[in-house]
């Protein structure tokens, strides 16, 4: 199997015997563990180093002496103690690993040639090490139909179903979605859902990795190749910002699947559906391949790259600096975004340049807080305040880290959020402030008392509960930051962790914004005010000048001020990076009216997007496995990119196209042959990225990647958002996200573009019922800004007082509600 | 079906009704029933333990030698004493899941006398310091269900089960739960996964033993419905008392359920250690000879799990240990007669089917292994038996049960006896059971497999049936007979 022991530092040694050979162990660990570690690998089907064990498949018996005479034991469930005789292979375990080998095949088709499995079966690989070579069983085999959907991406095969309790256990124990279950009983036992209860859980995929035959295969990867045809290399998710460790696969030059690797520090080889079924879009026929120009007749055509480029640095030279504005770079490389902050800000001249697209945090708070990595936020002992997304929505794996860290080591998790999230469950406080009454929230908290008056929707025997986890958790105290209400101003959440880190200034901070490698974006200076390696353009420009030659001289606009500007006509070139603000920013209508409004629009992107439509450039780049570099996950850890396939067409990767637009405009961005040379010149400049450089990332004990020095940097204090007092509109707007929505990514995927809910307004039962209302009802919302329609839920898990609409869904599009100049968005709801 | 009901007057001369009293008592079922007939008075016990401090009353039970009646024999008061101290809360279940063939005798005492079983549920609950007792009743045995739910009624609105039990600071309630008919849940830690709403499989021991990690990962004393239906009957009339039945290791009478080829089938209250194989047959109180005009092939000593015995065993006495060192168990005390009519077989076939169907699914050995077991043994009696099957029985079972299998000795071929219990491969013993009928079987009765075996291996490895090719069918039938 794939799976390796868990890394453990051996603090409580203890020697045992294991085939006559004394090793030492860890007092307490499991002895397949053990036993593994030191050279006498035991064999085993259903025991994973990630889960819980079960001792079900008892493949790993072997002959156990703690001094009662020798027993045969299932090595997965027995702790080490000291002087335990372990024999690993004489007869008796021999004769015992082979009866089972021989009940495991006895029910088992042999339809190896066909199964998507053969090649990288356990069942298969363990037949031929350790089996007895031939069946003695003449009976009818068990038939079941074959293959079922059990979800709308994973099939399963019953007949090749060993009954290992992994994917079980999995869904019950990892993912909290215990939606498959063993039903009938003896040989007859089987693997189902419930009925007209699908598994579809966001994290489905996993079983289909850790199933030890092909009995689960998932939709994007069947009949697609044989194991012995696939190339792979190792790399790190994009698909959100955790950073989870993959690795690529491929065949003849096609990305074929994502499989998750161990990355102790991080996802522990889970990975979530969207990352690992978004290989697809990769291979989308919609990828863009050559460049786009504006045609006479106001379509997009294709160009050739001289005649694109050429107009692009036209354009960028005949504007003046400050009227160029750069938005997103989120996705990039951190190699590509260094390229990009150096040429707009160190080449054209501009400060206009914002990664984040109104939907994250000043960069001044996600780099100046103290930073926490995930495995500090998770570690026994913890106490985490949790002011993000729902990160079973948005962070995916980070969700899975925090629910085992809440329920198998003690962490104790106070939920602060507008509604209930996938969190809540696990939460030991959750409490549902009304929107824009987080820093009034946080002050209670921390004062210990509730204001006289209360604070809407909190209740008081959970604040007591919260505050006093949180006062008491002194150096352990561990903040998640994020955007859990995209209709709220970023303040609120600043100020909110900006009390924390000044009343108690031993909390470390992570940061749950969700793009991929925005951490990077911010480290290399893609936003406002700043250059690379946190360095703020007032007091650290003339360094980064010696080096560029030329840094802008005032701070710039960020991506509302910047779509503000343009509306007013006030942008002559509007270069975006990857990023699609007619779907992404909140507020629709500025969205629309300053991509308009911008004299040149030019796009990088790898497909055509609401905004790229609107572009006058348009340049096809490399995405993910289609080119080298390193990613910045939201702890600040930075891993290797790899490349497997080439990209289609003549799609380059940003980096170079920032490098030929320089040498258009007669400048040099200093790079001659490849991404690294940026990466040497950014982290031989950046006294934060000292201990990243590219031998550092080399080194066989970077595996799982270095992180960032994550020390404190000093930042103003945002001011507390004035809130208007409640208008006649009584609902207050909470707009956020699901995993599977309209983005352009997961639109490309075959296997997940349909799996994205219906949009829905999402309503307490108190608010509802005044309504006369019902789910499924259509209500229609409005806000000065507009009005939408949409069918109503009713969720409890809304508190009274608040409405829930997610972003990006088809049908009901909240940006049509939202105007960023306001802190939060009040509306009213009536039946249609 | 549940044969003859041993009325106090039929129990053996000398011999106290410690649990059987109100069997024939029309109305024992009830609490005026419990409080006005039987072998002594109802709930009489409780208000004397509820005066002793809770490690005196372990002491007596413990004193006493109650030995538990579920199978394993194991003294309950040394048990209660396992629950690591100072952890709370406790919990006491009670397993009422009896479902082994041939089993029926806690079926008996929660239908005709729930209330001794409710007031051996306080005494223990009491004993042991218990926040809740848990009584897990069989989900075939309905009318036990509706007996002890009336019961606990009744027991509540008198105040002796509750909020301050008998105006005394002792409280606990009393939970039934009803089964959902898996012969598996007997299984104790399978039990408390059924009890917490899971799929009934048994959790590995160690670590996961009930006294110390049981429901809820709280220390757990589980007992089965007979040994605490012993603990009024004690504290009425004492330690001596209690141990001047039965012997010094196997004080007390206990329950047997006799089935099978006997005149007089029922549920007897026996001495224990006492009474032999011959009384339990042959005597008029009890089976009243094998059936008449025909003689004792073989008997199962304890259960469907127990390995065979034979008229040689017929004068050992029920005793837990002596019958484990001669190769089988006492078990739960149901002992299953079989006269020469039998078919050994087809007696292990049924027997080894009902394992199979009952295997919970969780180890491979038990899972396949109890099927492939039945399928073998379905096939020699459908006349497709091949030479190679019984080695193949064997080993298959060998794969289950590694190494030698309980048996018993067999004078006449000069073979010893092979001591209880047998090794597993599995987490519990529900798969090795179903070894305990083939190597009987086979070591006895070799002949009769052999005998529905045709004599030549089929080289064919077919998986269509047999019956489809005439000629062979014909041979194969020709062979045997009709079976």
């Amino acid at each position: 199997m794939s799976e390796k022991p868990r890394k453990i530092e051996i603090t409580d040694p203890v020697t045992i015997t294991v085939d006559g050979r004394e090793v030492t162990a860890q007092n307490g660990e499991l002895l397949i563990d053990a036993c593994e570690r030191n050279d006498a690998y035991i064999p085993r089907f259903c025991y994973h180093p990630r889960m819980n064990p079960v001792g079900m498949c008892r493949m790993c018996l072997v002959e156990v002496d703690t001094g009662r005479g020798p027993a045969l034991q299932p090595s997965c469930m027995i702790p080490v103690a000291a002087e335990m005789v372990v024999d690993t292979k004489n007869e008796q375990v021999s004769k015992a690993q082979d009866g089972i080998l021989e009940f495991l095949l006895a029910n088992h088709p042999l339809d190896c040639p066909v199964c998507d499995k053969g090649g990288e079966c356990p069942l298969q690989d363990q037949t031929m090490a350790y089996g007895p070579g031939e069946s003695r069983w003449v009976e009818e085999k068990r038939h079941y139909e074959k293959p079922i959907a059990i979800s709308e991406t994973v099939y399963l095969d019953r007949e090749r179903c060993i009954l290992c309790d992994r994917c079980t256990r999995f869904a019950k124990d990892v993912a909290g979605d215990p939606l498959i279950h063993f039903i009938d009983r003896g040989s007859n036992t089987e693997i189902a859902t419930f009925p007209d209860e699908p598994f579809s859980s966001y994290f489905s995929g996993n079983t289909v990795q850790i199933c030890p035959v092909g009995a689960l295969t998932a939709k994007p990867y069947r009949f697609r190749a044989r194991p012995w045809d696939l190339e792979e290399v190792e790399s790190t998710c994009t698909g959100c910002s955790v950073g989870c460790r993959i690795t690529v696969q491929s065949s003849r030059n096609q990305v074929l699947r994502f499989q998750g690797v161990d990355s102790d520090p991080v996802n522990w080889s889970w990975l979530c559906d969207k990352g690992r079924f978004g290989f697809e879009a990769i291979n989308s026929e919609e990828r863009l391949a050559e460049p786009l120009m504006l045609s006479s007749d106001g379509t997009l055509s294709p160009a050739r790259w001289a005649e694109a480029l050429n107009a692009a640095a036209d354009a960028i030279r005949a504007a003046d600096p400050t009227s160029v504005a750069v938005i997103g770079g989120a996705q990039l490389t951190n190699e590509s975004q260094y390229a990009w902050a150096k040429f707009a800000k160190g080449i054209i001249g501009t400060d206009h340049v914002d990664a984040q697209l109104g939907d994250g945090l000043a960069a001044e708070v996600v780099l100046g807080l103290p930073g926490a990595t995930i495995d500090q936020v998770c570690a026994p002992g913890s106490t985490v305040l949790y002011m993000g997304p729902d990160p079973k929505e948005e962070l995916s794996v980070l969700y899975i880290r925090l629910k085992h860290a809440a329920q198998e080591d003690g962490v104790q998790i106070i939920e602060l959020s507008p509604a209930a999230s996938g969190l809540s469950p696990y939460a030991s406080a959750s409490l549902h402030y009304r929107p824009a009454d987080l820093p009034k929230l946080v002050e209670a908290l921390l004062a210990g008392e509730l204001p006289d008056q209360g604070l809407p929707g909190i209740d008081a025997a959970e604040f007591t509960k919260a505050s006093q986890a949180l006062l008491a958790a002194e150096q352990n105290l561990h903040v998640v930051i994020g955007r859990a209400n995209l209709a709220e101003s970023a303040d609120c959440v600043a100020v909110a962790a900006s009390a924390v880190h000044q009343a108690l200034p031993g909390a470390t901070f992570l940061s749950g914004l969700r793009r991929a490698n925005l951490r990077g974006a911010l480290e290399a200076g893609l936003t406002p005010g700043m250059l690379p390696g946190r360095s703020s353009l007032a007091e650290h420009g003339q360094a980064w000048k010696e080096l560029w030659g030329s840094v802008p001289s005032t701070a710039g606009m960020d991506t509302t001020q910047i779509l503000q500007a343009a509306a007013a006509s006030k942008i002559d070139v509007l270069i975006l990076l990857g990023a699609d603000p007619l779907a992404d920013f909140a507020d629709r209508s500025l969205a629309r009216r300053g991509v308009a409004g911008a004299r040149t629009v030019i796009s990088l992107d790898r497909f055509l997007t609401a905004s790229t439509r609107q572009a006058d450039i348009v340049f096809p780049i490399a995405g993910f496995a289609e080119c080298e570099g390193t990613h910045t996950n939201l702890e600040g850890r930075v891993t290797r990119l790899n490349q497997k396939v080439t990209p289609p067409g003549t799609a380059r990767t940003d980096w170079m196209i920032a490098a030929e637009l320089a040498a258009l405009l007669g400048k040099d961005l200093g790079v001659e042959r490849d991404a690294q040379e940026l990466w040497d010149e950014f982290t031989a400049h950046s006294a934060v990225h000292a201990g990243v450089s590219s031998a550092a990332l080399d080194h066989p004990d970077a595996a799982d990647g270095l992180l960032l020095d994550l020390g404190p940097r000093p930042f103003v204090t945002p001011v507390a958002p004035h809130v208007a007092p409640q208008s006649s509109y009584s609902l207050r707007l909470i707009v956020n996200r699901t995993l599977y929505d309209q983005g352009t990514e997961i639109h490309h995927c075959d296997s997940s573009s349909g799996l994205a809910p219906a949009a829905s307004v999402r309503l307490s039962p108190a608010d509802a019922t005044p309504l006369g209302a019902e789910d499924g009802t259509q209500v229609t919302v409005s806000s000065p800004q507009g009005s939408i329609t949409a069918a109503l839920v009713i969720d409890s898990g809304v508190p009274k007082g608040s409405a829930v609409l997610r972003h990006n869904l088809e049908g009901a599009d909240p940006g049509l509600l939202i105007d960023s100049a306001d802190v939060v968005c009040e509306i009213r709801v009536e039946v249609s | 079906m549940i044969g003859t009901v041993t009325p106090a007057s039929k129990m053996a001369e000398g011999v106290p009704a410690v649990v059987s009293s109100r069997f024939g008592v029309p109305d024992g079922h009830t609490l005026a029933g419990y409080t006005s007939s039987g072998s002594y008075k109802g709930y009489e016990a409780l208000r004397q333990v509820l005066e002793m401090s809770p490690a005196q009353v372990g002491s007596v039970v413990k004193d006493a030698t109650v030995l538990g009646r579920g199978g394993a024999g194991f003294p309950a008061g040394v048990k209660w004493g396992f629950c690591p101290p100072g952890v709370w809360p406790r919990y006491i279940v009670v397993n009422g899941d009896e479902s082994e063939p041939g089993t029926y005798k806690d079926r008996l005492l929660m239908e005709r006398d729930p209330h001794q079983l409710i007031e051996g549920c306080l005494i223990a609950a009491y004993a042991i310091g218990a926040a809740q007792v848990f009584l897990y009743a069989r989900g075939e045995m309905p009318h036990a269900h509706e007996r002890l739910a009336a019961a606990l009624n009744e027991a509540y609105a008198a105040g002796l089960i509750g909020k301050n039990i008998l105006g005394t600071d002792f409280s606990v309630d009393i939970v039934l739960h009803w089964g959902a008919g898996a012969y598996i849940v007997g299984e104790e830690t399978a039990l408390i996964e059924s009890l917490e709403g899971n799929r009934g499989m048994p959790r590995l021991k160690p670590p996961f033993f009930p006294a110390a990690k049981g429901l809820y990962m709280a220390p757990t004393i589980v007992n089965n419905v007979e040994t605490l239906a012993n603990l009024p009957w004690l504290f009425n009339h004492g330690v001596e008392q209690y141990r001047s039945v039965g012997t010094e290791a196997s004080p007390g009478t206990r329950l047997i359920a006799l089935s099978g080829h006997v005149n007089n089938p029922g549920i007897f209250e026996i001495p224990q250690g006492t009474t032999t194989f011959r009384d339990l047959f042959e005597s008029e109180i009890y089976g009243n000879g094998i059936r008449t005009g025909h003689e004792l092939k073989m008997f199962i000593p304890g259960g469907a799990s127990a390995p065979w015995f034979f008229p040689e065993q017929i004068d050992l006495p029920l005793e837990g240990r002596l019958i484990g060192g001669q190769g089988s168990m006492l078990g739960s005390g149901a002992v299953v007669v079989m006269d020469e009519t039998t078919d050994a077989v087809r007696a292990a076939l049924r027997l080894v089917r009902f394992f199979a169907r009952e295997s919970c699914g969780k180890c491979t050995p038990c899972r396949e292994g109890t099927t492939w077991e039945e399928k073998i043994l379905q096939r020699i009696l459908d006349g497709h038996g091949r030479p190679s099957d019984i080695d193949l029985l064997l080993d298959v079972a060998d794969n289950i049960s590694p190494g030698p299998y309980p048996v018993a000795a067999d004078p006449g071929n000069d073979l010893e006896a092979i001591p209880f219990p047998p090794r597993q491969t599995t987490i519990c013993p529900l798969g090795p059971s179903s070894v305990a009928p083939i190597t009987s079987a086979i070591r006895r009765f070799r002949h009769e497999f052999e005998a529905k075996i045709v004599q030549r291996d089929l080289i064919s490895v077919s998986s269509e049936p047999f019956t489809d090719l005439p000629e062979q069918s014909s041979l194969a039938h020709g062979a045997v007979g009709h079976v």
